[in-house]
């Protein structure tokens, strides 16, 4: 039915794989990853509540598959400064930017999440599929500097906890223990308790919490300092804890927020969900928006992008071509006709010439409207413009908007 | 799980009435995830058995439907325009079109129910 992409010869699985499918999820092959796309619709799941309880209460998801690289030594700032395109010497410690690794071409390797753990100490994460791409990479391009570079991906399952009620989740974990219902993956342990200060933890800041799980009242048999960071993929305020990625732990407190979670609505997430929120939040996927033929000035995160830096890999090609006009832009389309626009799929002017491609194009469950990022000419781009998408090779009306397509409400 | 004697069903999880009512099984749309578009023939469009003749959309992916019979479309299920999940809640009760049967003897060679039920079983399996 499906065509069969190149795979790896090995499907790797995170430590939560037996929890996903306990819970019934449906599992997909994604970047050499299996991992949940969606949960049952018999507990309350799908792509479409999931999505949903994001935006208005609260979701987990489990990210393990993504990577984690930490450089630490005298030089360690240097050595971040000369790979990421955004100026890391601006981050206190504790706290956590956007960015990008570039080739020397100013085009795309990854983008990552650069948090200052320490003094000298720097924690990159990065996607999934290109864990062992990007490892190399900064090995590769700090070897000059007085700096460690380890690559920790395996060693923790990440678990993002996301929403307007995900703050209300993680302090009333941190305020009590709470009881863990055994799930067959989870013994010895029967309480969890994940404690933090929430209260100063400003939206991409990172801080170190401390999980304790017990066994009874008073066995404590795991405590460790866990990190936590206020950031995420979904456009809504959540963290994303790092735990190690022991199975008992990991299942542990993960069936721990989804207990601790119930009285604010719950769900687990799959893929399919952190697809459609991080789309309607106009963030960039690698492969889609983002790739090794596409640079910073197209996919407009010229924000992120510090010029003002005398030296990083790729600044030179993008000075050159920011003399140019640009060939392409990424511009966010809505559907005006009946019909949902998907990745790959043509973008043609009004009269139906063929002038750019879509990155990524899904229903947005949220906002009830069909919704994709392009890359078309910039003159094409103007806000109420009216394109068209071919679908099955009928061209049908799209209408260029503004974006992101969602945005939080402030609080 | 079983399935409604009351009609024939195909390999591609498709079923069909002896009045010409098609839609698409349990199995098929459980498997699809929320249904969020529905593309439908136009009335007077002639069906071919085994080609496509419409899609049905999930938030992720898109999904042919094949015709499990001939015959030219008759009527067409306008409530999925505008609600296609209903197709989730009851799938076996929601039909997609309804065709006037060009040769009904080609609904022998489907499965029926216990042979669907079994095949359904089977790839489930996998």
């Amino acid at each position: 039915m499906s065509a069969i992409a190149a795979t790896p010869p090995v499907i790797r699985k995170t430590a939560l794989n037996a929890v996903h499918r306990q819970m019934g999820a449906k599992m997909v092959e994604f970047n050499g990853w299996e991992m949940p796309v969606e949960y049952p619709a018999a507990i309350g799941c799908g792509i479409v509540n999931e999505h949903i309880a994001v935006r208005t209460g609260v979701g987990i998801f489990d990210v393990s598959h993504m990577g984690d690289i930490r450089l630490a030594g005298p030089q360690a700032l240097a050595a971040v400064q000369h790979i990421s395109m955004n100026d890391a010497s601006k981050l206190a410690i504790g706290q956590a930017q956007y960015s990008a690794l570039l080739y020397p071409e100013g085009t795309f390797v990854d983008d990552v999440i650069v948090h200052r753990l320490g003094v000298d100490e720097y924690l990159l994460v990065i996607n999934a599929g290109t864990r062992e791409k990007d490892f190399n990479w900064v090995r590769d391009n700090t070897r000059q500097f007085d700096c460690l570079v380890e690559n920790l991906s395996d060693d923790y399952t990440q678990i993002a906890i996301q929403g307007p009620k995900a703050i209300d989740l993680m302090e009333k974990l941190s305020a009590d223990f709470i009881d863990v219902p055994a799930n067959g993956f989870n013994a010895p342990f029967t309480t969890l308790k994940i404690e933090a200060d929430y209260k100063s933890l400003k939206f991409y800041w990172i801080t170190e919490g401390r999980t304790m799980a017990v066994r009874g009242n008073t066995e404590r048999l795991f405590d460790s300092r866990t990190l936590i960071g206020r950031t995420g993929y979904t456009a809504e305020d959540g963290f994303e804890i790092y735990i190690p990625s022991d199975e008992a732990i990991s299942a542990h407190v993960w069936y721990g927020l989804l207990e601790a979670g119930k009285e604010f609505g719950v769900v687990p997430c799959g893929l399919g969900a952190r697809n459609t929120l991080r789309l309607e939040g106009k963030l960039p996927l690698y492969g889609h928006e983002i790739s090794d033929t596409i640079n910073v000035w197209e996919a407009g995160l010229d924000r992120w992008c510090k010029m003002e830096k005398p030296e990083f890999i790729g600044r030179e090609a993008l000075e050159a071509s920011r003399a140019h006009p640009l060939q392409r832009t990424l511009a966010g389309l809505e559907m005006i006709e009946r019909g949902i626009a998907r990745d790959g799929y043509k973008v043609l002017d009004s009269a139906g010439s063929e002038i750019g491609y879509v990155t990524s194009g899904s229903p947005a469950p949220f906002l009830k409207k069909n919704i994709a990022l392009a890359y078309v000419p910039p003159q094409q781009a103007e806000i109420g413009n009216t394109l068209q998408v071919e679908i099955r090779g009928q061209g049908v009306k799209v209408q260029v908007v503004p974006t992101p397509f969602y945005k939080r409400p402030k609080k | 799980m079983s399935y409604p004697t009351d009609r024939k069903y195909t390999k591609e999880h498709e079923w069909i009435t002896p009045d010409g009512k098609i839609g698409i099984t349990s199995y098929a749309q459980d498997s699809l995830g929320d249904i969020v578009f529905v593309e439908l023939p136009k009335i007077g469009t002639e069906l071919s058995v085994g080609k496509t003749f419409g899609t049905v959309e999930s938030v992720k992916a898109v999904s042919d439907l094949y015709a499990p019979a001939s015959g030219s479309v008759a009527e067409v299920n306008g409530e999925l325009a505008t609600a296609p999940e209903k197709v989730n809640k009851d799938a076996h009760a929601v039909w997609m079109v309804k065709i006037n049967l060009k040769d009904p003897a080609e609904l022998n060679s489907l499965l029926s129910a216990a042979d669907y039920e079994k095949f359904v079983s089977e790839e489930a399996g996998h």
